[in-house]
């Protein structure tokens, strides 16, 4: 038997396509009209007033009152409060180098061809947050203390994202193996944990840790503010986590774990070398959503008086100096534009890494 | 307890809820020989070969493997594994794995071999297997009858004593039984102790020592294969043998 190609399907042209999909009925028509003028009612005055009528040179509110539109030598002229808050403006390489630290870690973890990933990995999971600890707090190996109330603005987000997402996986998986151990005391436990912390608004939380909770403290017991938010977001975030996981673990096939038993692995290394690697695969795009809600979430953090990137764009917004009818709406522009290319960076790296397993395996 | 006995079941009962699987079940199968156990479905079959690794627990009676009886104790349970091998009706390979990673996991995490003598050992299990050229796919990519053979590999490599096998040809297709029941024929040859849970009746006259004929949860029949087949004793026996020779 000679092989026999598929027929040959002609690729369709634009004129085609757009007949076919878009203008296939007079219905359609209509709609596909429809939705071009509606979206070119947004989109037109938008552009109108985020470029054309803005104005982006210029040192002061006086500039901006000329033009009609956004107002971005505000955002220029804070950029650098944006991205470092308060921190000591001779101290900022520190934060830099953290950011640079960052970046080149998820560089590397982004192209497979690039060799030692597990390695990579485990450093930016462990080693990376002690050492970003250090640089950015000081006060040993003779850099200076910068105390947490200077943190700010993208630095804080962040800090506060990636210790959310760096405490929360490793705690949720344990909740979410917790929950379905068979000890009863063990199970009984987590499900606690894991109900009371999702039962709870996170507002609520953040607001306990940094007001309540030193009223429960001894006197002269102090509690750093951005300390309390950051072990109230791992928590937080690891009870959301735990549920994500076991949604995961539950869709793996118990056989996989008698097998796994059957050649003599204990409970924790059929976990570690069968059961999660499975589970968390097929977790992936709810783990990654949950690191998306939590990035966004860490703008809550304001209401305990910490600035993040939204806050401290609001808090400028709200001084004197850059008072235009423009200044808020260019802040709030500008913050979610930042929000969006992170959420989305996030997004399309999940996708990303979905595709590479699922190419190893089935190929 | 008799001497150079493999497993060892005395009493053994075992209740899912309030159903009775498993009803004073006494079975000796001595070292080096091959028992096939059979009876219709739901008939405990499955209960009783699990029950002998400790993937199922039994409530009355003992579990004797090696003897070494079998206990509630993790690292004693553990032990008894690393010399009982496994074969699972749906294979159960590890999908994330390839063929060779599925067969090095045990020798290299419980065994603690190195690498590269662990891949030495499951190369020369794959050869054994007849699928050494499959060593690198992954289980998604393999026919059922491969895969039946990788997860027979897989549980060689531990080198075990005594080797359960549950149902290992329901789930495939007709063409590919005969290669799976080939590598099964081949092992036996070797010596290795084998309970094999399984309908193939010819794989039965063959290969086994005797055959175990259980019906509710009760071995009804266990006699070698020329008594079995021609002179059954149990009437159930008869009708079993009845519908299935036809």
């Amino acid at each position: 038997m000679t092989p026999r190609p598929p027929p040959h399907q002609p690729m369709p042209g634009p004129i085609e396509w757009l007949r076919e999909n878009l203008f296939s009925t007079p219905l359609n028509a209509v709609l596909t009209l429809l939705a071009l003028v509606l979206i070119w009612s947004i989109v037109a005055p938008f552009v109108q007033w985020a470029l054309i009528d803005a104005a982006f040179e210029g040192k002061s509110r006086e500039d901006c009152l000329r033009r009609e539109g956004a107002c971005w030598p505000f955002v220029i002229e804070r950029l650098g409060q944006i991205i470092y808050g308060f921190y000591d403006g001779t101290e900022r390489w520190r934060v830099d180098i953290a950011y640079l630290l960052l970046a080149a870690g998820l560089f590397w973890l982004t192209f497979p061809r690039l060799p030692g990933k597990w390695a990579i990995g485990g450093i930016m999971l462990t080693a990376y947050p002690i050492a970003a600890l250090i640089m950015l707090v000081g006060g040993v190996l003779g850099l200076p203390q910068v105390p947490t109330e200077r943190w700010g603005g993208l630095l804080l987000t962040l800090v506060v994202a990636v210790t959310g997402i760096v405490a929360s996986l490793p705690l949720g998986i344990l909740l979410a193996l917790g929950r379905r151990s068979e000890l009863p005391v063990v199970r009984w436990l987590s499900i606690a944990f894991i109900e009371l912390w999702r039962g709870v608004p996170l507002v609520t939380v953040l607001f306990m840790a940094a007001n309540m909770l030193p009223l429960f403290l001894p006197g002269g017991v102090t509690i750093n503010k951005l300390l309390g938010a950051l072990i109230a977001v791992a928590l937080f975030s690891s009870a959301y986590m735990a549920e994500v996981v076991r949604g995961g673990l539950q869709a793996i096939d118990k056989g996989q774990f008698e097998a796994a038993s059957a050649v003599g692995l204990g409970y924790w290394r059929a976990m570690g070398l069968v059961i999660l690697p499975q589970a968390l695969r097929l977790s992936i795009p709810n783990i990654v959503g949950n690191f998306i809600g939590l990035l966004k979430d860490t703008t809550l953090v304001s209401i305990i008086g910490l600035f993040d990137l939204l806050g401290i764009i609001q808090a400028g917004t709200a001084s004197a100096e850059w008072a235009t009818p423009n200044t808020a709406y260019t802040g709030y522009v500008f913050a979610g534009v930042v929000f969006w290319v992170m959420c989305f960076g996030m997004s399309r790296y999940a996708k990303h890494m979905e595709d590479i397993l699922k190419a190893g395996e089935q190929r | 307890m008799t001497n150079g006995c493999a497993v060892e079941l005395i009493g053994v009962n075992k209740w899912f809820k309030t159903f009775h699987v498993l009803r004073d079940i006494n079975l000796a199968v001595a070292s080096r020989e091959r028992v096939v156990i059979c009876g219709p479905s739901g008939s405990g079959k499955s209960t009783l070969i699990r029950c002998i690794n400790g993937l199922e627990r039994h409530e009355q009676g003992k579990v004797i493997v090696e003897g070494q009886e079998l206990t509630e104790e993790v690292g004693q349970v553990e032990a008894v594994r690393r010399n009982v091998g496994m074969v699972f009706q749906q294979f159960n390979l590890f999908p994330h794995l390839t063929a060779l990673e599925n067969c090095t996991l045990a020798p290299m995490w419980v065994r603690r071999m190195p690498k590269k003598q662990a891949e030495e050992l499951a190369m020369s299990f794959l050869e054994r297997v007849h699928i050494p050229e499959q060593a690198s796919k992954y289980p998604g990519q393999l026919s059922g009858g491969q895969q039946q053979r990788v997860a027979i590999a897989r549980a060689l490599t531990m080198e075990p004593h005594i080797m359960l096998f549950d149902e290992p040809t329901s789930a495939l297709d007709p063409e590919m039984i005969k290669e799976v029941l080939e590598t099964m024929v081949e092992l036996a040859e070797t010596g290795m102790t084998m309970l094999v849970v399984s309908h193939e009746m010819g794989f039965a006259r063959t290969v086994a020592d005797r055959i175990a004929f259980m019906d509710h949860g009760e071995i009804v029949e266990d006699a070698t294969p020329q008594e079995f087949f021609n002179n059954p004793k149990s009437e159930r026996t008869k009708e079993f043998l009845g519908q299935i020779l036809r």
